[in-house]
């Protein structure tokens, strides 16, 4: 197979970018996977409603008015993610997950199963890999949090990021960002040196595609030139 | 999920105080807890933070053996040196047990206190006496392949899902306590309850009881341990049926033993009588093969659990191998 790399169209290209200048241009123009599902949902809205054309102006801003609405039980919480300060109102029930996905429009971290098996929601605390899913985000307010999207630094992809380039370490890419955010950690851990011991630090990552031998070969190329 | 209060108490007494109050829990690694509470299988309506108190050090005790604090972290407990050098069988539970992003969260406390994984415990569409008292096991009946063949009762065969608790059954740890009563220690083997007829209840906790420190003794000199671990699959699985073992082989006889078991039992299960069928015997094949039938003789298999108590013996024989090895 031609190893020629174009950017990955699975990616969101608001999630490739916002690691870096915020300025930056999307990869694909204007839309994103994300802002393009969203606006999709709303033409079908428009469609749906058009009889009711008068009705219009009221469907023309349903995002915001539901941000602006108050959630009950909500309250104020401070994030520290990647290096940045948030404050917004939380609901005590929501993870860490989700308040990054949902809340903070990171949705870099992604929802698997959302009970800690399969590893897709993995970030840093403290410069530790957990399952963000598992932990209520009002619990985290005096953690510094890591993000797929902190990873990479002034413009430059982080070691493990490019070496599951380099290695075609994923097919969907579903688990990448979890696979990146635990080998990026176990750099750090206290592991030994050959394949065996990253499938064994690695095993709390689940890749449906079973791309696994060349997630390992990424991880041991960053291991071994470090 | 059921909503909840939340607070965040700074020292040991107000969270003690916090907690007093029904259906409320102490949260710490959160890594059972949320996952129960997404389920509905956990319902608190308050949760008491005690990640703030400082719990989280692991220090000599004055016996000379280990002062593990409730809030130490799995995998920090797992590479401590001392750990790895005085009590290899924990460190190799510990990293036996869950993923390396659940062992930095997951804690010393919350580790003893995991839920079982029996399926119906967790779908709220079964009966389950753990979960609703009174309501039925479906397991009995059902699917038990994962269930207990020991210390189950007619009301329940869940096992415990803890590695670390087996390492800590076979070190004889002991787990401190603090309520509003006071500080209490108590024997590991005692903290934890068989079913019976009241599967809800555990452990010895009194509601509001926070578990400060588990305190591991020292073993005598040229004691060797080791933890086996069998399961469906190689890494990231519970445990079908572990062993636990700790033993001191002096001129060919087994002055020390202790065994314990994970995967088979109703609570992290400790076996006097293979550690009787060990002791002062040769440490040979034959004797351990004596000590695991020993430990297994109590077990009341169902239908699709039965292999686990060939497994369990197993697991025994093969761990006392690795442990007596001569390097």
């Amino acid at each position: 197979m031609p190893k020629t790399r174009d950017p990955d169209p699975l990616v969101d290209s608001e999630e490739k970018n916002s690691a870096d200048a915020p300025n930056t241009q999307p990869l694909f123009g204007r839309f994103s996977r994300r802002s393009f599902l969203t606006q999709l949902g709303a033409a079908s809205l428009a469609a749906t409603t058009a009889p009711l054309a008068h009705a219009a102006a009221a469907t023309q801003a349903p995002a915001e008015t539901t941000e602006k609405t108050a959630v009950p039980g909500a309250v104020p919480v401070t994030l520290k993610i990647n290096g940045q300060t948030h404050q917004i109102m939380l609901e005590p029930r929501v993870t860490l997950l989700d308040a990054l996905r949902e809340n903070l429009q990171m949705p870099g971290t992604k929802k698997g199963c959302d009970h800690g098996q399969c590893g897709a929601c993995t970030v840093h605390l403290n410069g530790r890999r957990v399952n963000s899913c598992l932990s209520f985000a009002i619990m985290h307010q005096n953690d510094e949090i890591t993000t797929i999207e902190g990873l990479a630094q002034h413009g430059e992809l982080h070691p493990v990021q490019a070496a599951f380039i380099e290695h075609d370490g994923f097919q969907c890419g579903y688990c990448t960002s979890g696979q990146i955010m635990s080998g990026a950690a176990l750099l750090k851990e206290p592991i030994g040196k050959e394949d065996v011991d990253v499938r064994e630090a690695m095993s709390g990552n689940i890749c449906r595609c079973g791309a696994y031998n060349n997630i390992v070969a990424a991880v041991q190329q960053v291991r071994q030139s470090a | 999920m059921q909503a909840f209060r939340y607070s965040q108490p700074k020292s040991i007494d107000n969270a003690v105080e916090a907690n007093g109050r029904q259906n409320s829990k102490f949260i710490a690694g959160g890594t059972t807890l949320v996952d129960l509470m997404k389920l509905n299988v956990e319902k608190p309506t308050a949760l008491v933070d005690v990640n703030g108190l400082p719990l989280d050090r692991i220090e000599p005790s004055s016996d000379g053996g280990l002062k593990i604090g409730a809030l130490v972290r799995n995998s920090d407990l797992a590479w401590n040196s001392d750990v790895k050098q005085r009590y290899s069988v924990l460190s190799e539970a510990l990293l036996a047990g869950a993923s390396p992003q659940l062992r930095n969260m997951a804690t010393t406390g919350g580790n003893l206190l995991q839920r079982t994984r029996c399926y119906y415990f967790r779908d709220t569409n079964y009966q389950c006496n753990k979960r609703e008292p009174g309501s039925g096991c479906a397991a009995i009946d059902g699917f038990h392949r994962i269930h207990a063949v020991l210390g189950g009762s007619e009301h329940c065969i869940a096992t415990h899902p803890s590695d670390m608790a087996v390492a800590m059954m076979a070190l004889e740890a002991t787990v401190q306590l603090r309520g509003a009563q006071g500080e209490r220690s108590v024997a590991l083997n005692d903290f934890y309850l068989v079913p019976g007829t009241t599967p809800e209840k555990e452990n010895v906790l009194e509601p509001g009881e926070l578990i400060t420190y588990v305190t591991l003794p020292p073993l005598p000199q040229g004691t060797r341990s080791h933890y086996l671990k069998l399961r469906d699959r190689a890494s990231y699985e519970f445990a079908l049926a572990s062993a636990a073992v700790v033993v001191q082989v002096s001129g060919g006889k087994i002055q020390h033993a202790r065994v314990a078991m994970g995967g088979v039992g109703t609570k992290p299960w400790r076996s006097k009588e293979a550690e009787q069928a060990l002791q002062g015997r040769e440490a040979n094949e034959h004797t351990f093969r004596a000590a695991a039938e020993a430990a297994l003789k109590p077990a009341k298999p169902l239908r699709d659990n039965a292999f686990k108590v060939e497994l369990a013996k197993r697991a025994i024989v093969r761990a006392l191998q690795v442990t007596t090895q001569t390097a």
